[in-house]
């Protein structure tokens, strides 16, 4: 037996003064908004603050090595970074890691999760296993990659059929981006696949029993029941792994270091404000950075019409 | 039914997934530099270009990764202390308390947990040299606290709408103070959630690279995998691989023995059953 008996009853409240805000719902208001002031202004204080900042020195020509010459120059730092070729063949790259591991790791992470879903043995090893992916630091899993894809002393070479013991992984853009598209894959498939578990319990066994009685084909229980049941689960996996993998950056920097047109997004920003100090082009970089997660929230959300309740967990 | 040799087959791909690399990285930490430098391909070390623990030996006799071990554990874990203890309150607050704002806060954590970390470290470079935050452990601790603070309270509060609150009273009424009643009845259901917000937050914290980088300097507060990251030059094509495995193995076992750990007291939490039915 479970909690779930009487769930509703902390939704009642006292139902003394009904319309009249009563001295006690005061109370608890004020209560309410004092417990969580102290969060809100940690979250703000490294966000909004620094976001403003930005968005204020992005509107000078502005760099550490000549802090002097700072000059007011308007969007001309958005039209620099706009027109820059480099801009857009990284955002194209970004995307492009972003759209090829949520993939695979949506796939892969299902198969994983089906398979937890249903044994019945090594439960406890299993859930382990899958945790220490997942825990790893990514550049401890940048490095087992980079290693591992390395024609001197990895053994990936050695392992895969058709691929020259002397081939170069990190030659060329190709196989370097595939490298650390592996290394991403691997590293957040787990939860990926915890978060579609999650998601799979809320199935009814009996809906899916019925389907079988019915003589539904296994495709078919999938993609008529099983999927659809677990739609919103899905959506809210896809879009944090998404927002996430547009972000990628720790594994570019140990594995590459950007070289051979690997180069993401976030690791342009980071190369502009931190290594050279240009602080005016890298926060205009960084505005455009947080414009395009947030419009690629918006289209996740608008698409797929993720119901954002669900992943705020209010259900 | 192919299910019945399914299952295990897929079990068997879930463990090689997770432990293979990691049983490469440790692997490599056993091969001896020389045999790395000359080069020494296949998954396990060949015969002679063994090293034994001279890696660890040596990862550990290194000043900076002592420092940076110390700086990782000390950071994350008053980050994580105090991101679950903020949580807990704001958690708390919106699972149990009717107040305007609530719908606000929840949005305001979801934004903060997609937004693009690197977009920060430009303006807080710049601040925290103003304001002297630079290279120090609450320069680090404090974005930390930001960016962990979202996951903390989505956590907590599923967890606490999940909690009984009612049999607080029925304890009450049994005759248990109010203090027995929180301590005996209350502490027991939450610490559950309380310990996976833990974990994650830990997690994060002993994960982030974006922060350890940009927002230090010297070992005086650089974390592993910044420490890792600078170990050995800034050639990314050459590296001594077998003493980083070394360092990378190192930071990876306060990892396991966490998984091992808080995974007993999850499950544990979860199976025993808050209310005996």
């Amino acid at each position: 037996m479970t909690i779930q008996a009487e769930r509703p009853a902390h939704r009642e409240r006292p139902s003394s003064g009904k319309p009249v805000a009563s001295d006690r719902m005061r109370a608890e208001a004020r209560l309410g908004q004092r417990l969580v002031a102290p969060a809100i202004v940690l979250m703000l204080l490294v966000t909004a603050f620094p976001m403003l900042r930005a968005l204020y020195l992005s509107l000078f020509n502005y760099s550490l090595t000549a802090p002097d010459d700072r000059e007011f120059i308007g969007l001309g730092n958005y039209g620099v970074a706009l027109s820059d070729p480099l801009f857009w063949k990284t955002t194209g790259v970004t995307v492009l890691y972003m759209v090829v591991t949520v993939g695979f790791e949506l796939v892969i992470g299902f198969a994983f999760a089906m398979v937890m879903h249903r044994v019945i043995f090594a439960r406890g090893i299993i859930r382990t296993s899958i945790l220490i992916p997942y825990g790893i630091i990514t550049v401890v899993s940048g490095f087992a990659w980079q290693f591992a894809f390395s024609f001197q002393n990895g053994f990936v070479n050695n392992w895969l059929p058709g691929i020259s013991e002397n081939f170069n992984w990190f030659g060329e853009t190709t196989p370097a981006v595939i490298a650390i598209m592996v290394s991403e894959i691997w590293k957040t498939t787990p939860f990926m696949s915890l978060l579609l578990l999650a998601g799979l319990a809320q199935v009814s066994e009996d809906m899916i029993e019925a389907a079988k009685v019915d003589g539904a084909t296994w495709t078919q229980r999938l993609v008529k029941v099983i999927l659809p049941n677990m739609r919103a689960a899905i959506m809210v996996a896809v879009l944090f792994r998404a927002l996430d993998a547009y972000r990628i950056f720790d594994n570019i920097f140990v594995m590459t270091a950007g070289a051979v047109n690997t180069e993401s997004i976030s690791f342009l920003t980071y190369r502009q404000t931190i290594e050279q100090f240009q602080i005016g082009i890298g926060s205009a970089l960084s505005v455009l950075l947080f414009l395009s997660v947030i419009l690629i929230a918006f289209l996740i959300v608008k698409i797929f019409r993720v119901d954002l309740a669900d992943a705020r967990q209010e259900k | 039914m192919k299910n019945k040799i399914g299952l295990p087959v897929g079990v068997l791909l879930i463990l090689a997934w997770c432990l293979l690399p990691v049983a490469w990285i440790i692997s490599l930490s056993f091969k001896s530099q020389t045999a790395i430098t000359n080069g020494s391909p296949g998954f396990f070390p060949a015969s002679g270009d063994g090293a034994g623990w001279q890696n660890y030996a040596d990862v550990l006799a290194n000043d900076q990764f002592r420092r940076a071990i110390i700086n990782s554990i000390g950071i994350s874990l008053i980050a994580t202390t105090l991101s679950v203890l903020i949580a807990t309150l704001a958690a708390y607050a919106i699972a149990r308390l009717e107040f305007r704002g609530k719908k606000l806060v929840l949005t305001m954590a979801l934004v903060i947990a997609m937004f693009p970390v690197v977009s920060l470290v430009g303006p807080l470079f710049d601040l925290w040299r103003a304001v002297g935050l630079y290279d120090t452990w609450p320069g680090l601790i404090i974005p930390y606290l930001s960016f962990t603070l979202p996951l903390a309270i989505w956590t907590l509060s599923a967890f606490f709408r999940e909690i009984p609150w009612e049999m607080e009273q029925a304890a009450q009424v049994d005759g248990a103070t109010s203090w027995q009643a929180f301590r005996r009845v209350i502490v027991p259901l939450a610490a559950p959630g309380v310990f996976t917000a833990a974990i994650l937050t830990f997690f994060f914290a002993w994960n982030d690279f974006v922060f350890g980088i940009s927002l230090t300097s010297t070992e005086a507060a650089r974390p592993i995998p910044a420490s890792l990251s600078f170990f050995v030059g800034s050639d990314p094509f050459n590296r001594p691989a077998s003493l980083l495995a070394a360092g990378a193995v190192i930071s990876t076992i306060p990892i396991v023995i966490i998984i091992l750990l808080f995974q007993r007291k999850i499950v544990a939490g979860l199976t025993s059953g808050a209310v005996k039915g």
